[in-house]
């Protein structure tokens, strides 16, 4: 047995004739913090859910901590946190209420883990202001408190960084990584390819299927086709037509103030500077570039 | 108490007092109700208006119109000279009877053959009804005294008296005051409503906001997410009956002659019925419209075939049929003889066994599908 948190086999869920997850396998190691990326609808809000229970897979099996992800999700439930996209709070709750009541229901009457968990998660001097009244970044991580006030072992965040701003998100990441340090399994869902590179290992999703899963560079090394290059060009729209449909450039697209593309292995840097220069193109430089997960998606979703 | 159900009890009362507005609403319309149904929603008819075009104009015929007046059903506002006036009168709204007395009245009455004439209007057939029958009885005892006085001056004793007499005694509500027949009903209607209403909008209301997906993935079993979140709404239903119940004795003056405790109990029961039909409505609907429309779809026919209204009795029969199915219905037995008679729990005995049978089915049914799922 390897010390798998999560295992999952075959998993499928059918909405009448949509397909929402297809036959997916994948595992979570203890204290590993695993990325799930894709689009929207891509199926992992429905994979979190079977999870923990919340839906009935229509095929397939899923084990977390050792129990049966659907018959015994009570289990399951008492030693996992959760973390909606929805950021479940009451709004007529003060943060302080919030975390009591949700406590309550974990069965903790210590009001010392309260007063802990508002400080992991740096709440403190708000605990008496109405949830409705919080800004996202702080609604965020009252959401995150109250799916951690239990300790659990587990974590799953379903896009805990959606609509929040890129400085309360990098925090927030930072929150991640201190509870993942002590131990805590971490599964996160994004459509956030720059979070992603902070997982260790990341999955990609599309259309209910899980088209890969590994760390970021084995994923950029093994799945992106062949080199990327940076190309700074004059001007840029003709670089963009001159480039297409070149043999052995396999994809080339605007990134901001020049080129990026794609080719098979081999081509050299001069190849392309001659291409350009033959239609014209004035070429200030080229560069090797490095791939991110956006291409390891881009290919693989091809 | 497990300290999950607690915590869950605790937050729903803190939610109901951070909103005011709910909560004032819950407590005062059964006032508004009360009040609108104890007052309108009332068929006594008294100081009907009425036209009289007394032709004779004899002593004879002023001790009747003495005997119209002193009945109070009647208030005499128009003297008349011919029908045309009447139909006019009738016509305008003005008066809703006219009484008729022909000029030889007095003539007519000496040789026992006296007759006048009265004329409805039938177009509101409720108080025209009531008209009628208020009519006919003031001129049969107005006839009734004349024979016996005739009789006793002629030295014949009670001779003449009618072969059968028909004596009336009205029970428990001696002046037929609707009052008490509409308020128990109001109390049920209350507890009814806002139970079912309040049940099915708090759960709806956490699958709106995306809280029950939170909720479902702690160790909180389903009975006590169900029982926490309706206890406190259960207690508001209580205080709006006791407010009910409080207003319509002292105010509408509706005795309360049976045993308080009984009452309680068996509006428990009702509960169990309205919080069971909230519970299922919040598991079919997915937003609070939705839950309310599913909600009134079955409170409508609850009420029009609670008694509540109109009679049973003069029901279709399969509309009888089908109000046997209606919870409400048992209630509504109950809580009038419970108020009105005063009965013990033998005399309404089916009535509460069959609030307990429906009670526990419902309720069963939907605690069935009340699941700790989303799908």
């Amino acid at each position: 047995m390897s010390d798998a948190v999560v295992r999952v086999e075959n998993l499928t869920r059918r909405f009448g004739e949509f397909i929402a997850v297809d036959h997916v396998n994948f595992e979570v190691n203890a204290g590993e913090v695993v990325g799930y990326l894709g689009p929207n609808g891509s199926g992992k809000t429905t994979t979190i859910r079977m999870l923990l229970g919340l839906l009935a897979p229509s095929d397939g099996k899923a084990t977390v901590l050792g129990f049966d992800a659907f018959r015994q999700s009570e289990e399951v439930r008492a030693r996992a946190g959760y973390m909606s996209q929805k950021f479940a709070l009451y709004d007529d709750l003060t943060v302080m209420e919030n975390l009591v009541f949700y406590g309550g229901v974990y069965g903790i009457r210590d009001k010392g883990r309260i007063r802990e968990t508002i400080e992991l998660v740096g709440l403190n001097g708000h605990e008496s202001t109405l949830t409705r009244s919080l800004s996202a970044g702080w609604r965020q991580r009252l959401a995150l408190g109250i799916a951690v006030v239990h300790q659990p072992k587990l974590l799953f965040l379903d896009e805990p960084t959606s609509g929040v701003d890129p400085t309360a998100r990098r925090a927030f990441w930072d929150l991640i990584y201190n509870m993942a340090e002590s131990g805590v399994t971490i599964l996160v869902t994004t459509h956030y390819m720059d979070e992603a590179e902070y997982c260790e290992r990341v999955g990609m999703m599309r259309d209910g299927k899980l088209l890969a899963m590994d760390t970021p560079s084995k994923l950029k090394e093994t799945v992106v086709p062949g080199d990327v290059w940076e190309v700074f060009a004059e001007p840029l729209q003709n670089g963009l037509a001159a480039l297409h449909g070149v043999n052995g450039v396999l994809r080339v697209g605007l990134a901001g103030d020049h080129l990026r593309t794609i080719t098979e292995r081999g081509k050299k840097k001069e190849d392309l500077q001659k291409v350009l220069k033959d239609r014209g193109v004035n070429v200030s430089n080229v560069l090797a570039g490095e791939p991110t997960l956006e291409d390891v998606f881009l290919s693989l979703a091809r | 108490m497990t300290l999950r159900l607690a915590s869950i009890i605790r937050k729903e009362f803190i939610q109901i007092l951070r909103d005011p507005r709910t909560l004032i609403m819950t407590l005062i319309m059964p006032i508004m109700q009360l009040f609108l149904l104890g007052y309108a929603a009332t068929t006594d008819i008294k100081n009907i208006p009425i036209a009289v075009w007394d032709q004779s104009r004899s002593p004879q015929s002023r001790a009747l119109l003495d005997a119209f007046r002193s009945a109070n059903y009647f208030t005499i506002e128009y003297e008349v000279g011919s029908q045309q006036d009447i139909r006019t009168l009738i016509e305008d709204g003005k008066i809703r009877a006219a009484l008729i007395i022909p000029p030889d009245y007095s003539q007519q009455l000496i040789e026992n053959d006296a007759q006048v004439l009265v004329i409805l209007d039938g177009s509101d057939a409720t108080s025209g009804s009531t008209a009628l029958s208020a009519s006919q009885l003031i001129g049969q005892a107005y006839a009734t005294k004349i024979m016996t006085e005739d009789a006793s001056r002629l030295g014949r004793g009670s001779a003449v008296a009618p072969p059968v007499q028909f004596l009336t005694q009205v029970w428990y509500n001696p002046d037929l005051v609707s009052a008490y027949f509409m308020i128990p009903a109001v109390i049920g209607i209350i507890l009814y409503v806002i139970s079912t209403m309040l049940t099915a909008t708090t759960i709806v209301r956490e699958r709106e906001r995306g809280t029950i997906e939170q909720l479902i993935v702690t160790p909180i079993r389903s009975w006590e997410l169900v029982v926490g979140k309706i206890l406190p709404y259960v207690v508001l239903a209580f205080l709006d009956t006791f407010e009910v119940l409080i207003l319509g004795h002292y105010w509408f003056g509706v005795p309360v002659r049976g045993s308080l405790a009984l009452i309680l109990e068996t509006s428990g029961l009702l509960l169990l019925s309205s919080l069971g039909i909230g519970l299922f409505a919040s598991t079919v609907a997915n937003t609070q419209q939705e839950a309310m429309l599913t909600v009134w779809m079955t409170l409508l026919p609850s009420i029009f075939l609670s008694g509540f209204f109109f009679p049973l009795e003069a029901m279709p029969p399969f509309l009888q049929a089908f109000a046997y199915i209606i919870p409400l219905r048992y209630y509504l037995i109950v809580i009038r003889a419970l108020l009105i008679k005063g009965v013990g729990a033998s005399s309404i005995q089916g009535e509460i066994i069959a609030l307990a049978v429906f009670g526990i089915i419902i309720m069963g049914i939907a605690s069935l599908r009340f699941r700790k799922r989303l799908d």
